[in-house]
C-alpha cells in the first residue's frame, strides 16, 4: 500500500505549485485487505450462505419443516430425506435451513442488543469515572459473579420461553463482558494527547466519547462482538437443551444438537449435522470479525 | 494595545500520594492582542500547568485552588471547567498547539473530520462549507496538494506536516489566544523553523496573540516579544524580549543565558557555565526562595526573608529577588 500514498513533503512543496498525488480510496484498499487474506474470504463465504440460507429458507429447503411423518421417523440419509429425518419423521435438512432463520435473527439481535447497551455503559465508566465508573463497574460484578446459564435461566424461567425471551436473556447475559471490555480500552484511549486535543477544541462530553474514545476502541472490541454470535448461538442450544429456549414445533439448532443426542449412537447425523452448522457459523463470524478488524483499523494500516 | 487575558495570582495544586504539589504557586501574567509571549523555564517548572490551568483542562489530582483569569472582562474562573460558556471558549477564543504531533491527532478520523468538526461546532457552517475552509486552511499551513490530502488519516503524515494540520485547525475559527506547549520539541530543527515561521506569520496575519511554551531559549529570542521566566511555580522575571536577553536580573535567567552558546559571542572561547543542583521538589517547599540553594547571589536576607514578590527594576522588566545583580556581574 506505500507506493499510492505519499507523506511528508513533496517536490510540490519547493516549487510552490500543487501537483496533484495519484489518488487512492480508502474503500478500496479495505476490500483488497480483506480479500487479501483466504481464510477472511471463506468465513466471508460461510455468512453470506448462511444469510442468503436464512432470507431464501423456503425455496432451499425439500419439506415442510414441521410436517411430521412417523411412518419415516429415525430414517438414514437418503434421495428422499438428504439429511435423514428425526424422532417424529421431520426432515432434518430442512429443519437446519430453517434454523438458520432462527440462529441468526437471536444471535444478531441478542449481540447487538447487549453490545449497544454494554458499550455505552463501558464508555460511561471510562470517560467520567468517579461514582459512575464505582456504580456501574459494582453493577457488572454482580452480574458476572453469576454464573452466564443461572442468569439467564432466571430471565427464561420468569418470563417464560420463546424468542423474545431468549434474545433478552441471552442479550442482559453478555452486557456484563461487553461493558468490561469497553471500559478497559476506553480508559486506555482516554490517556492519548488527542482526546485532550479534543477538550481544548471545546468538544461536549458526548461528541468525546463518541468521536474521540468510541472510534479508537472500537475495532478490537469487533471481535469480541463477532464471536459472541456464535456463544448466543451455543447459548440458545443450552436453553434449548433445558426447555426454556426456542420453543418446539420451532427449529432451532440447538434444540436439535439436544433431541438428537438420544440416537447418537444409532442415528449420529440427527446431532452432528446441526452441530457442524453451529461450528461453521461460529467459524464464519469469527473470521469476519478479524478480518474486519485488519481492514478497518487504521493504526495496522501498513502492518498487514 | 489591549490586554486580551489578565491571569493574577494563579495557584494549581496536584493532590498526590505523595503531598501537595504547588505546580503553579501564584502566577500572574498578561497577554496583549497580537502580542507574542514567550513561557520559559526547565521541565516540571509549571509551564504547562499554567496554560492548561487557563483553558480549564486541568484534571483530578489536579486543582486550581486561586486565581484570577480575565478574559473578554470575565473571570473564567467562575464558568464551570466543562460548562457551555467554558467549551465555547475552549477552540473558539482560545485553542492550543501541543507538543507531540504524533499523538495529539485522533488516528482513525480523516484529517477532514477533525478539522471541519470545529468549524461545525463553533461556527455553525455546513459540511461542504467547512470543507472549503478546511482545504483553504491546509493550503494557508503549506500543506500541498491540500484538496486531495485532506481526505487522508493522520498516519499518512509526516510529523511536521501533522503539526501544521494542528496549526490550521489552531487558528480555524480566528482565535483571540493561541497557546502552543513546545509545539517544535518533537521535530527536526529545519521543521522547527518553518512551523514558527509559519505559526508567527500567521498570527500577524490574523492579529492574534500566541504563547510559545518552552525551554528553548533560542525560539523566544527569535520570535517572543514578551518573556515570563518561570521556576519551580512561580514567574521569576519577566519583561521586554530583548531586555531579558541583554540584561538578565534574576540570578536564574542569568544561569539559563550563561549556560547556552550565543553565536557571535564578544569572547570567542568563553566557557559556558551550568547552573549547578537540581530543580527544588514541589511538596514541601520551604517559604524562602526556591532557587536559594543554586543561587551563586545569595545574601543573608535571602535565608531569612520568603520568596519575594516580583518588582519592577526599569522598563516593564520586573524580577522576583532581593538582590540586585547588576553591580555584581
Amino acid at each position: 500500500m506505500s507506493d499510492d500514498i505519499e507523506t511528508g513533503e513533496t517536490p510540490a512543496d519547493a516549487l510552490g505549485g500543487e501537483v496533484a498525488l495519484p489518488k487512492h480510496s480508502e474503500w478500496k484498499r479495505i476490500v483488497r485487505v480483506f480479500f487479501g487474506r483466504t481464510l477472511y474470504v471463506i468465513g466471508f463465504v460461510i455468512v453470506v450462505i448462511l444469510i442468503l440460507t436464512a432470507i431464501f429458507a423456503p425455496w432451499i429447503a425439500t419439506h415442510d419443516p414441521y410436517s411430521t411423518d412417523l411412518r419415516h421417523k429415525l430414517e438414514q440419509p437418503s434421495t428422499e430425506h438428504w439429511l435423514g429425518t428425526d424422532a417424529v419423521g421431520r426432515d432434518t435438512y430442512s429443519r437446519i435451513i430453517y434454523g438458520t432463520q432462527i440462529s441468526l435473527l437471536i444471535g444478531f439481535s441478542a449481540v447487538s442488543a447487549s453490545a449497544i447497551v454494554g458499550m455505552l455503559m463501558g464508555l460511561a465508566a471510562a470517560y467520567f469515572g468517579g461514582w459512575v465508573f464505582a456504580i456501574i463497574m459494582r453493577f457488572t460484578d454482580a452480574l458476572m459473579a453469576l454464573p452466564g446459564i443461572i442468569l439467564v435461566l432466571l430471565i427464561a424461567g420468569l418470563a417464560g420461553g420463546g424468542i423474545p425471551v431468549v434474545i433478552f436473556a441471552l442479550g442482559f447475559g453478555g452486557i456484563a463482558m461487553m461493558c468490561r471490555m469497553m471500559c478497559g480500552l476506553a480508559l486506555s484511549v482516554k490517556q492519548n494527547d488527542y482526546v485532550l486535543a479534543g477538550r481544548a477544541m471545546g468538544m461536549s462530553h458526548w461528541r468525546m466519547m463518541l468521536t474521540q474514545i468510541f472510534p479508537n476502541a472500537f475495532p478490537p472490541l469487533m471481535v469480541g462482538i463477532t464471536m459472541g454470535i456464535g456463544g448466543v448461538v451455543l447459548g440458545e442450544a443450552g436453553l434449548s437443551f433445558l426447555g426454556i429456549g426456542v420453543m418446539p414445533p420451532t427449529p432451532s439448532w440447538g434444540g436439535m444438537v439436544n433431541s438428537g443426542q438420544a440416537y447418537l449412537l444409532k442415528n449420529p447425523i440427527l446431532s452432528l449435522a446441526p452441530g457442524v452448522a453451529i461450528m461453521l457459523l461460529v467459524f464464519g463470524f469469527n473470521m469476519v470479525g478479524d478480518g474486519v478488524r485488519d481492514a478497518v483499523d487504521p493504526k495496522l494500516r501498513g502492518v498487514i | 494595545m489591549s490586554v486580551v487575558l489578565d491571569v493574577e495570582n494563579l495557584k494549581t495544586y496536584f493532590h498526590t500520594e505523595y503531598g501537595l504539589v504547588k505546580a503553579v504557586d501564584g502566577v500572574s501574567f498578561h497577554i496583549n492582542q497580537g502580542e507574542i509571549i514567550g513561557l520559559v523555564g526547565e521541565s516540571g517548572c509549571g509551564k504547562s500547568v499554567s496554560i492548561l490551568s487557563v483553558m480549564q483542562l486541568i484534571q483530578s489530582p489536579g486543582e486550581i485552588v486561586d486565581g484570577k483569569i480575565m478574559f473578554e472582562g470575565q473571570d473564567l474562573l467562575q464558568y464551570e471547567a466543562n460548562g457551555p460558556q467554558m467549551r465555547a471558549t475552549r477552540g473558539r477564543k482560545m485553542t492550543m498547539i501541543f507538543q507531540e504531533p504524533m499523538t495529539s491527532l485522533n488516528p482513525v478520523i480523516t484529517i477532514c473530520r477533525q478539522m471541519t468538526e470545529i468549524l461545525e461546532l463553533h461556527l455553525d457552517m455546513d459540511r461542504h462549507t467547512a470543507r472549503e475552509r478546511a482545504i483553504e486552511l491546509l493550503r494557508m499551513v503549506g500543506v500541498p496538494d491540500a484538496a486531495s490530502r485532506i481526505d487522508d488519516y493522520p498516519h499518512q503524515f509526516s510529523g511536521g506536516m501533522r503539526q501544521r494540520v494542528m496549526i490550521a485547525m489552531a487558528i480555524s475559527c480566528n482565535p483571540m489566544i493561541i497557546f502552543a506547549d513546545e509545539p517544535t520539541t518533537a521535530v527536526d530543527v529545519t521543521t522547527q523553523a518553518q512551523l514558527l515561521e509559519l505559526m508567527k506569520d500567521l498570527v500577524t496575519r490574523i492579529n492574534t496573540s500566541l504563547v510559545i511554551v518552552t525551554h528553548n531559549l533560542g525560539v523566544v529570542a527569535r520570535y517572543a516579544q514578551r518573556i515570563y521566566v518561570m521556576y519551580a511555580g512561580r514567574i521569576v522575571e519577566s519583561g521586554p524580549a530583548e531586555d531579558i536577553f541583554d540584561n538578565p536580573q534574576h540570578p536564574y535567567t542569568i544561569g539559563l543565558l550563561d549556560s547556552v552558546p550565543r553565536l557571535g559571542e564578544k569572547h570567542g572561547s568563553k566557557k559556558l557555565i551550568p547552573i549547578y543542583g537540581l530543580p527544588p521538589n514541589l511538596i514541601n517547599m520551604p517559604p524562602t526562595c526556591a532557587f536559594l540553594p543554586r543561587c551563586t547571589y545569595k545574601t543573608e536576607k535571602c535565608e531569612k526573608e520568603p520568596w519575594p514578590a516580583l518588582r519592577s527594576t526599569g522598563d516593564n522588566h520586573y524580577i522576583s529577588c532581593y538582590v540586585d545583580v547588576r553591580g555584581k556581574q
